[in-house]
């Protein structure tokens, strides 16, 4: 099997985890239900302190179009609307609730469609007040990506179940164990957007899943395309031209070539929200690396703080010098285990001290190794020396926006270059030059 | 606890400045024990005062420029050192090598700000420096004299200067130059390291091997020098030595794998390796088929170096979701 795409690395994939079912944690005492856990406007809170909610009771409204509600995970009482921790590191408004024990739910039946009898508006006005948004990580909206405006016709939805980032198998366990539900969402997400083409693609490491899905039943016009190991091809553009060979345009959407895509976990939430009526308020999160003492794969409340997971499962073997929320080559580094799981939360990754070797940053050596993998055919050596040196000016030569920050070319850097934080801080220049 | 808060991406491959350095020292090893085979203790002196005159004037220059020493572990003085010893005659005086080391580090690379910022191979800059400063000395090759433990004043030409003078004197080459299989082991005159065609390529596949190095240079370099004089050849193989003869003579082997590849002074995407290899081959063919002096690669490869930042320029990627026909998306 050759490259699908252009550039991209083979990072060791470390999938420890992979044969480690799904399983859930006791009831935190309490759930951070953060009001920006998604790309776009923060959710407006409809709760007050001291109010009882139930269960999927919303507790948050969207707002603005691209934003998402929020939902109690279970029943208990406002703590605190105000300043929580955050996977940023920030203080951000948040709904913290105190679960009761009780888990009372609020009934589904009346906003459910078991019958799939209501039609496509309707269910994508219960994915946006279901608060579905990206499962994958970039958290987006779910309800705006399966909006696509009538002159931008999609004919294929794209599951994404390539999760080619290292450590992380959440979406892996999700097909795995839930594939009638990947397929029946993506059957929805084809309804609503009107195509009649669905792929789900999975990177070859991952059979059992690929197996999964033809032993649940493919539908008419479903197919899973199996993609050979190359990282990152779970990145939209990327998955997007492995699959059709069609390349978003710079500052385009999928949309503008006829394309939608979904994780997996999402259409499974897709699923979950229209025939149950069930909103988003729980997700599957990896805890993986070398530290947790109970590495596997987690259904967790959203708000889950992370020190109950690592402590529920058994704590750390030792003092922790690093924390990823999410994958390796993507993740943030945290600060703590104080902030909670977020809808975008897909794995918490904790390493011990000396398993990173140290950095030199030394100057660029030009051995093109930045430009042969760069999934973006961009020159990455020239956009952090542009940046070390502050010729800012340059920045749109090299096309600076069109890094979709996949990490390869400082992962390649033998000068140990910080390449990607460099192309950061270009673009955060940029935007802050253009907005005057 | 102590949390790094690092940017991401948390892991690194294995390849460092390092790794690649000593890599390619790696590789230069076997070309280097063929030369110490053939030339003896010489080799060894000239290789020693080398290596030593470089890791000195890059802590000199280093220290002078105020900066921290840490860049004399990273290797590359090292490899200057041990690339200029391969690329003069073992019997060059001392302070000739010596020399060469301080016009290596000084004006071959601290001089632009150390590795990464210098536009030429340091170790060339040296070369055609000596050549042109001592002529005479840095074309007396040794005769090579397995085991020889004796400073032998006997000198012989190099293979390429051998055909280079009997074509001048009688218009023809004769066969007993030409001939293919002493420079292929390097049982012939020539610089310290460029002598065994067969030890070099040796350490060119161990590269490639271990992705130190991309095929990009070496095969187009080698590649036009083998169709260029293979034309010639062809044309008029009275005057004209075979490709084959070409492929293992002087600093070619040398040159293609070990000194046209470096990193710094060679374009950084694979269309401008070719083309930077292709120049390379185009330069070297011409200045061994019609110029005055013998051997071009040295020359052939500076050359190209200077043209490395327009090479770059003009092959630059077609950048994802751009129309093919805008290149750089400008």
């Amino acid at each position: 099997m050759s490259d699908r795409f252009r550039g991209g690395i083979h990072p060791e994939d470390n999938k420890h985890t992979r044969n480690e079912a799904i399983r859930s944690l006791e009831m935190p005492d309490r759930l951070i239900i953060s009001l920006s856990q998604h790309i776009g406007a923060p959710a407006r809170p409809v709760v007050s302190v001291g109010d009882r909610v139930l269960k999927f009771q919303t507790v948050a409204e969207p707002g603005g179009f691209v934003s998402c509600a929020m939902h109690a995970p279970t029943s208990g009482t406002v703590k605190v609307v105000g300043p929580s921790p955050h996977p940023s590191g920030s203080l951000i408004p948040a709904v913290v609730i105190e679960p009761d024990g009780k888990d009372e739910a609020v009934d589904l039946t009346g906003q459910a469609d078991p019958g799939l009898e209501k039609g496509p508006q309707a269910w994508k006005d219960m994915i946006r007040d279901g608060g579905i948004v990206g499962m994958g990580g970039a958290a987006f909206p779910t309800h705006v990506k399966l909006s696509p405006p009538e002159e931008k016709p999609i004919d294929v939805v794209i599951a994404n179940g390539v999760e080619c980032e290292p450590f992380l198998t959440s979406d892996h366990r999700v097909m795995l164990e839930s594939p009638k539900e990947v397929i029946e969402g993506i059957l929805l997400a084809m309804e609503i957007v009107g195509c009649k083409k669905g792929v789900i693609g999975i990177e070859a490491n991952k059979p059992d899943a690929v197996k999964a899905m033809k032993e649940a039943g493919l539908p008419d016009g479903v197919t899973v395309d199996v993609l050979p190991l190359m990282y990152p091809q779970g990145a939209e553009k990327q998955l997007i031209y492995a699959v059709t060979k069609r390349e978003v345009p710079s500052g385009g959407l999928p949309m503008d070539i006829g394309v939608v895509v979904q994780n997996v976990g999402t259409l499974a939430a897709i699923n979950a929200v229209v025939r149950r009526g069930s909103p988003f308020i729980e997700r599957v999160v990896t805890l993986g690396g070398s530290m947790p003492k109970g590495p596997g794969n987690y259904l967790l409340p959203i708000g889950t703080p992370l020190s109950h997971l690592v402590e529920k499962t058994g704590g750390l073997k030792g003092p922790a010098a690093r924390i990823i929320n999410g994958g390796p080559m993507m993740g943030a580094a945290l600060a703590g285990l104080e902030s909670p799981v977020t809808k975008g939360t897909s794995g918490i990754l904790v390493f011990g001290p000396g398993e990173m070797r140290p950095l030199k940053q030394r100057a660029c050596i030009r051995c093109g190794k930045c430009v042969s993998v760069c999934p973006a055919s961009l020159m990455p050596h020239m956009l952090s020396n542009i940046v070390e040196y502050q010729l800012f000016d340059k920045l749109k030569e090299f096309n600076v926006t069109d890094c979709i920050e996949c990490g390869c070319c400082s992962f390649e850097c033998p000068a140990d270059r910080n390449i990607v934080q460099f192309i950061r801080q270009g673009k955060a220049h940029l935007w802050a030059s253009e907005r005057g | 606890m102590d949390i790094v808060l690092a940017p991401s991406p948390h892991f690194r491959s294995r390849m460092t400045i390092e790794n690649a350095m000593y890599g390619v020292i790696l590789a230069l090893l076997p070309g280097l024990a063929v030369g110490v085979y053939y030339f003896g203790p010489n080799a060894l002196r000239v290789l020693f005062l080398s290596i030593l005159g470089c890791l000195f004037f890059e802590g000199a220059f280093l220290k002078m420029r105020g900066k921290d020493l840490g860049p004399l572990k990273d290797g590359s003085a090292l490899l200057t050192g041990i690339l200029l010893a391969m690329n003069v005659p073992a019997g060059l005086p001392s302070w000739m090598v010596l020399v060469g080391a301080g016009i290596a580090i000084g004006l071959g690379k601290q001089v632009y700000g150390g590795l990464g910022y210098n536009p030429f191979n340091p170790a060339l800059v040296a070369r055609i420096f000596l050549l042109i400063s001592y002529p005479v000395a840095m074309t007396s090759w040794p005769a090579p004299k397995p085991f020889s433990f004796y400073l032998d004043a006997v000198t012989k030409a190099t293979p390429l200067g051998d055909m280079k003078t009997t074509v001048m004197m009688t218009g023809k080459i004769s066969e007993v130059d030409v001939g293919f299989v002493k420079p292929l082991l390097g049982h012939v005159g020539g610089s310290l390291g460029e002598i065994s065609a067969i030890a070099l390529l040796i350490g060119g596949i161990y590269m490639l091997a271990r992705k130190i190095i991309t095929w990009h240079i070496p095969v187009s370099f080698l590649g036009t020098v083998f169709v260029l004089t293979g034309i010639a050849w062809i044309i008029n193989p009275e005057r004209y030595a075979s490709p084959l003869f070409h492929m293992v003579a002087g600093g070619l082997m040398l040159g293609a794998w070990f000194m046209a590849t470096d990193y710094v002074t060679s374009p950084v995407t694979g269309k401008g390796m070719i083309l930077f290899g292709v120049g390379c081959g185009i330069l070297t063919a011409s200045i061994r088929l019609f110029g005055g002096y013998p051997e071009g690669v040295a020359f052939a490869i500076l050359l190209m170096n200077g043209a490395t930042p327009i090479i770059d320029r003009y092959t630059r990627p077609r950048i994802f979701g751009y129309p093919t026909t805008r290149k750089g998306g400008k």
